[in-house]
């Protein structure tokens, strides 16, 4: 504990306040893009929480991954599938939003209750501190070290699927057939998303 | 020094029921948010969130109950491994799904559904 502790709080009080604003945004506001730029600061904020927490290495990865690769995945995603659509009315919307909010809010009782009546064994065991990177390291290798290299599979596993998943094939015959298929077809499977759809020439 | 004054329990160190009380307000704006959009990236930004506030939970508990054995952060870190995989490969299916759909709604998803 290297921090007073209030300032430790004071930064707890802002980060917390970020965070939950923060995350309210993300939930509710209209305009996507505003939502995925907000969730670049709700992932900020909980990394300076896992920095009062004592662990500058994992908040490091919070920043490098979540705000340099999610994030940035997520606003190029909205960038390519960024069309204005009206959403058309389901019927029963409003009694939804009602009754998850309020089965959102018992979970939310719930787990407060939970946190506040278990006889948490505190305090435990001094905190490592900056030693945590270390630590880190030979869980790693030791006692993790399966998992660690499954991560390491997974991950390849994801980037091949991705890379799978998001092509896009453009065949000129039918692979079952053999015949050619539709020109139209073709062309629209060509067309960038990002082109705007021609705009139809008025008949008179 | 004068904020320690006014509010006594200012000087007191935050206690971990802190940390699980806002890690459990973030999960449930997750889950309603999970629930309620109609745009598929947003469902994709709440299911971070929720696993953000999961991270947050490991973390307090793996400082304040485990704090020479760190084992949640260990557990934290491959949270954020899982999450970025799934994250890569969610919108992998969202650009296909678009392609195929035109649209991001998630109620005009529903072809598996009856």
């Amino acid at each position: 504990m290297t921090i007073a502790s209030t300032t430790q709080l004071l930064c707890f009080l802002v980060l917390s306040a970020t965070l939950v604003l923060g995350s309210l945004g993300v939930v509710l506001l209209p305009n996507i893009v505003y939502s995925a730029f907000l969730l670049g600061g709700v992932f900020l904020s909980v990394a300076g929480l896992y920095l009062l927490l004592n662990a500058s290495f994992v908040a490091a990865a919070q920043v490098l991954v979540y705000v340099g690769a999610v994030n940035v995945l997520i606003l190029f995603a909205i960038m390519l599938v960024n069309k204005r659509e009206d959403l058309s009315d389901i019927p029963g919307l409003k009694v939804r939003k009602l009754l998850s909010g309020l089965v959102c809010g018992g979970l939310f009782v719930l787990l407060l209750r939970v946190a506040f009546t278990t006889p948490w064994a505190l305090p435990g065991p001094q905190p490592v501190g900056e030693e945590a990177t270390i630590r880190i390291g030979e869980h790693l290798f030791s006692d993790y070290l399966l998992p660690f290299e499954l991560a390491s599979v997974l991950l390849l596993m994801a980037m091949i699927g991705a890379i799978v998943l998001a092509r896009r094939d453009v065949f000129s015959s039918d692979v079952i057939t053999g015949e050619p298929v539709d020109q139209g077809l073709l062309e629209k499977a060509r067309s960038p998303l990002l082109l705007e759809k021609p705009v139809l020439e008025k008949t008179p | 020094m004068t904020l320690a004054l006014l509010l006594p329990g200012l000087a007191e160190p935050i206690p971990l029921q802190a940390y699980l009380a806002l890690a459990a307000v973030l999960f449930c704006t997750g889950v309603w948010g999970l629930i309620n959009s109609r745009n598929a990236v947003r469902v994709l930004m709440s299911i971070e969130l929720m696993l953000n506030a999961v991270n947050l939970n490991l973390m307090a508990f793996s400082n304040y109950l485990d704090g020479q054995l760190i084992r949640g952060q260990v557990f934290a870190i491959f949270v954020i491994t899982v999450a970025a995989a799934e994250a890569a490969v969610g919108l992998a299916i969202l650009l296909s799904l678009y392609r195929n759909r035109e649209t991001v709604d998630m109620e005009r998803f529903n072809l598996l559904r009856w």
